[in-house]
């Protein structure tokens, strides 16, 4: 078996990325991604291909060494089940942006992960239009002043973990730009899991919205306002390690080890596999600064694929099949001589 | 009994009274009886419309012949009206004089009423009083058949439609054996209303026979067709079975990513069905996602394939100059149908050619192809298939509602007579360096580097490729080659592709210069005028982007060129602009019909007296 390293993976392109763009460092994780990734599965180089859109997210397929499809606005999802049904050996990756997904491609988003095919979708979450020059997107917050929205988005944004829950997702992870190795991990852990597999990454748009995060992901306050899910352990967050979720009636609370007879049996332990998505759900929705922002994989649930199903429906049907070929099939059904 | 060389029959009742089914088993019954025949099936945009309304006719016609029949012809000789807005709705579609088998049960004082006529005598409004009028108590003597059957009334009443074939079988001496294997089969899990429906299509003959209703009864002699294994087809069937072909041919497994529309969703339908032969379909959430899909599965190494009608194509319009770009094979058919818009979605138009061709942004040419007959679309889905994997582009290929429905006896062919495809697969570069835009000379076609094989990792896509090298490049000398070669490279497909072909004498006094779907009428109407002695040839196109050769030889040879087309004249102006030294004459129509093989003669007969 061939090892790879990172340096298998990047391509001889210029990276055009404005300098200090989020979308560095999510290159350099999924780099170091893909060799964990082959030697985890077995799968050899020429197995990997990208998928993207439109935008600035999407010109990542240029900038991997792997086969790469940079598609039109919004499609990329669609092209990606192409492919993946096409040839179910590949490993597919789809590379989107926040506009690019939840706005113009929506539609294909959402169909994608009700299908559970098997592709990984990194989703580059700025809030912001970057590559035609900031306007806001469909997860701007509300009241967002953008050069479209000059006094102020009325809009609702989307939060990206709640659609695809609702679309019945089987995989959702979230991780932020600028942690390399938890990104590497969730990517890793996507590409395990069979199905849909949706990473949203927090992405900063240093020209456009620059520090859209900040209020959670400052050095300073991210250990106290971000928490790391992982399977099986308890969920415990904060500088000192002595923050935890527990279940108060029908929401989440924060508490304090320690406090109030609290004790670390008290906190609830991360379950990513369970299929019910309630508490998925309400771990998605925490929001900075009354609740820890949840990192990490939230939802790994095993489902049928899309892919699998149409393989085993193609197997089965050929199983009892009684045309085989095209001269076959002509001369089927009803025909008659003429002599 | 009395021999003729050919007929026109027409089924009409409420959509829901099995009109389709009948229509279908009288045109079987005559194929196996050695007829040439030729379908239509015309039926509302409406699912059940309320019943003995206008929107809610459903009608069938079959066109039998002793000798080669082209269309499914213009007016009718028998007519089958199960109730009176039947019977009006089809008024214009009677030749002078014909049969008219009426249900009379259904002309009652309301239903009369409802149907919009002034009077209660509906056959005299209509001025057909003198025709031959068969008013016959279908629904009562149907009843009256299957009273002992035990079946529900409601259930009885459904077989009123086989009662009605049995009474048309009587009248042209056909046998009923083929219907009643057909209800045994389809009705195998109810033996009763499999026996049901067959008491009732015993009763309509019997009943025809034994009362002498028709003074007459007519024989349509075999025809004299070439030898051979012979069975009825459809356009979209024969279509959805070409693509199959050159995929078996080419080795490239079958891919159709696509959205239901009418009147294209029968081939998604009839492709999903053959899993048998390993061909994929996906029915995806919208017709962007149908041609999305169709181009990753080709960058993948499956034949990508999409169908819509006319709005489906707008919407895949992008994406369709991101096939153009990253220089995939694709076929994309375009069964069109009345527009603009939503327009006639169940009506026959030649109304998307302009979009077809120029529907895109940017300097975007692609091959656009036309289907001419039903069973023609085999023939065409084919070559589009082997063009598009063989030139490594995308191919619309163009059918339309008439053609698409309609369906015709087939004289089976075998795949050994079709040609080998060979698609410039790569799937290994052991050294690795592929450079995907690299050409072979002769089609200036692009490798197709299968993703999976080693060496060949590339990137795709929609922004301007540097030549050769395939990575992004912004410089102006770049994209006007890259432009140029993409034009050329579709352009140089006419090396690949037949002469043009003119029908009748080389020269004359008329060229009738037609594209797909109008075939059988025009070659109909050029047939009339030939025999009446007249210079008149036909000029058929299946080919349209690029034009094959040969075209400005015939034109040259005729006095006049008349250019018919179901639209404003699309091709006439496509026409104008690549042969500019002619003059064309224009014989258009945009009714959501065919053309009529008479109202065509009467053209032609107009242009060719204004010679004198």
């Amino acid at each position: 078996m061939i090892r790879y390293t990172p340096q298998d993976f990047k391509s001889d392109q210029e990276v055009k990325w404005c300098p200090g763009c989020g979308n560095h460092f999510i290159l350099n994780a999924v780099t170091k991604a893909l060799p964990e990734v082959a030697e985890a599965l077995n799968y050899q180089h020429q197995r990997f291909t990208f998928v993207s859109g439109i935008g600035c997210s999407s010109r990542f397929p240029y900038y991997v060494h792997t086969y790469g499809f940079h598609g039109i606005h919004g499609r990329a999802a669609a092209i990606a089940t192409g492919v993946k049904v096409a040839n179910p050996t590949l490993s597919v990756w789809e590379v989107t942006g926040d506009g690019d997904a939840l706005a113009i491609g929506g539609n294909h988003f959402i169909h994608a992960i009700r299908r559970n095919i098997d592709i990984n979708i990194m989703l580059f979450n700025n809030q912001i239009y970057g590559l035609t020059k900031g306007q806001y997107s469909p997860t701007s917050p509300l009241g967002k002043v953008t050069k479209t929205s000059p006094y102020g988005t009325v809009e609702h944004p989307f939060a990206p973990g709640e659609i695809v829950l609702g679309a019945r997702g089987t995989f959702f992870a979230r991780t932020i730009d600028v942690d390399v190795n938890l990104t590497k991990d969730c990517l890793v852990a996507a590409a395990k899991n069979d199905g849909a597999s949706v990473v949203e990454i927090l992405q900063n748009c240093v020209i456009f919205n620059d520090k859209a995060y900040d209020s959670f992901l400052n050095k300073e306050v991210r250990e106290d306002m971000t928490i790391v899910l992982k399977h099986g352990e308890p969920m415990i967050f904060g500088k000192n390690r002595d923050k935890g979720l527990i279940l108060d009636g029908l929401k989440l609370k924060v508490v304090k080890i320690g406090e109030n007879g609290i004790t670390r049996a008290d906190i609830l332990v991360h379950d990513a596999t369970e299929p019910n998505p309630g508490i998925h759900m309400m771990l998605v929705n925490m929001k900075a600064p009354e609740m820890p922002v949840a990192l990490g994989v939230i939802r790994a649930v095993k489902d049928h694929t899309y892919d699998d199903q149409v393989r085993d429906q193609l197997i089965e049907v050929r199983m009892r099949a009684k045309i085989f070929n095209m001269e076959q099939l002509l001369h089927s059904g009803e025909t008659w001589e003429v002599k | 009994m009395q021999q003729t060389k050919d007929v026109v029959i027409r089924f009409s009742g409420d959509s829901g009274d099995g009109m389709q089914l009948t229509g279908t088993l009288f045109s079987d019954t005559s194929a196996l009886g050695g007829n040439s025949i030729a379908t239509f099936p015309d039926f509302p945009a409406e699912i059940r419309a309320p019943q003995g309304t206008m929107a809610g006719v459903s009608g069938f016609q079959v066109h039998i012949g002793s000798e080669k029949v082209l269309t499914s012809g213009d007016y009718c000789d028998l007519l089958v009206a199960m109730n009176p807005v039947a019977l009006r709705a089809n008024r214009k579609w009677l030749k002078k004089g014909a049969t008219v088998i009426v249900d009379a049960d259904s002309f009652t004082e309301a239903a009369v009423k409802r149907a919009g006529f002034q009077t209660l005598d509906p056959f005299a409004e209509l001025g057909i009083a003198d025709y031959n009028i068969v008013r016959a108590p279908i629904s009562s003597m149907t009843k009256d058949a299957l009273a002992e059957t035990g079946l529900d009334p409601k259930a009885a009443n459904k077989c009123k439609n086989m009662f009605a074939l049995g009474v048309c079988f009587c009248l042209y001496d056909m046998p009923l054996d083929h219907t009643e294997n057909y209800l045994r089969r389809k009705f195998a899990k109810k033996p009763a209303v499999a026996d049901a429906n067959v008491l009732a299509l015993k009763a309509g003959y019997n009943y025809a026979s034994n009362t002498h209703i028709f003074t007459t009864t007519y024989q349509v002699p075999a025809a004299k067709l070439p030898k051979g294994t012979y069975r009825t087809i459809s356009g979209n069937v024969a279509m959805a079975w070409g693509l199959m072909a050159a995929s078996e041919k080419s080795g490239r497994p079958l891919f159709c990513g696509s959205y239901p529309i009418t009147p294209a969703t029968a081939i998604l339908e009839e492709l999903a069905k053959r899993k048998d032969l390993g061909v994929k379909t996906l029915q995806v959430e919208d017709e962007i996602a149908g041609i999305c899909t169709a181009i990753g599965a080709s960058f993948a190494g499956n034949m990508g394939v999409t169908t819509t009608s006319g709005p489906g194509l707008s919407l895949k319009s992008e994406a369709l100059g991101l096939a153009v770009m990253t220089e995939l094979p694709l076929v994309v058919i375009d069964v069109q149908r009345g527009g603009p818009s939503t327009g006639l979605p169940t009506k026959t138009e030649q109304a998307d050619l302009y979009q077809a061709l120029w529907g895109r942004n940017g300097e975007c040419p692609l091959v656009v192809m036309a289907a001419c007959t039903p069973s023609g679309c085999f023939d065409a889905a084919f070559r589009a298939a082997k063009i598009a994997m063989e030139h490594m582009t995308p191919v619309v290929l163009l059918s339309d509602g008439y053609i698409a429905n309609g369906s015709e006896a087939w004289r089976i062919p075998s795949m050994n007579d079709y040609p080998e495809i060979h698609p410039p697969v790569v799937t290994e570069r052991p050294d690795g360096g592929f450079l995907p835009y690299v050409r072979d000379e002769k089609r200036l076609a692009r490798s197709w580097a299968l993703p999976g094989s080693p060496g060949c990792e590339h990137r795709l896509g929609g922004l301007e490729k540097q030549d050769c090298v395939g990575c992004l490049s912004h410089d102006p000398q770049n994209h006007q080659k890259m432009v140029n070669l993409r034009a050329e490279k579709v352009a140089r497909v006419a090396d690949f592709i037949p002469e043009q072909e003119v029908y009748g004498d080389k020269s004359g006094d008329l060229l009738v210069v037609g594209w797909g779907g109008t075939f059988g009428q025009l070659r109909s109407a050029v047939d009339v005028m030939r025999q009446e002695g007249k210079h008149v040839s036909h000029c058929h196109f299946s080919y349209i982007n690029p034009l094959p050769k040969g075209v400005e030889k015939i034109f040259s040879k005729f006095k006049k060129i008349v250019v018919c087309e179901l639209n404003m004249g699309q091709f006439a102006d496509y026409l104008r602009m690549n042969f500019q030294s002619f003059t064309y004459l224009q014989y258009n129509k945009v009714q959501g019909l065919p053309f009529t093989v008479a109202e065509l003669t009467d053209c032609f007969r107009t242009l060719l007296d204004d010679n004198k």
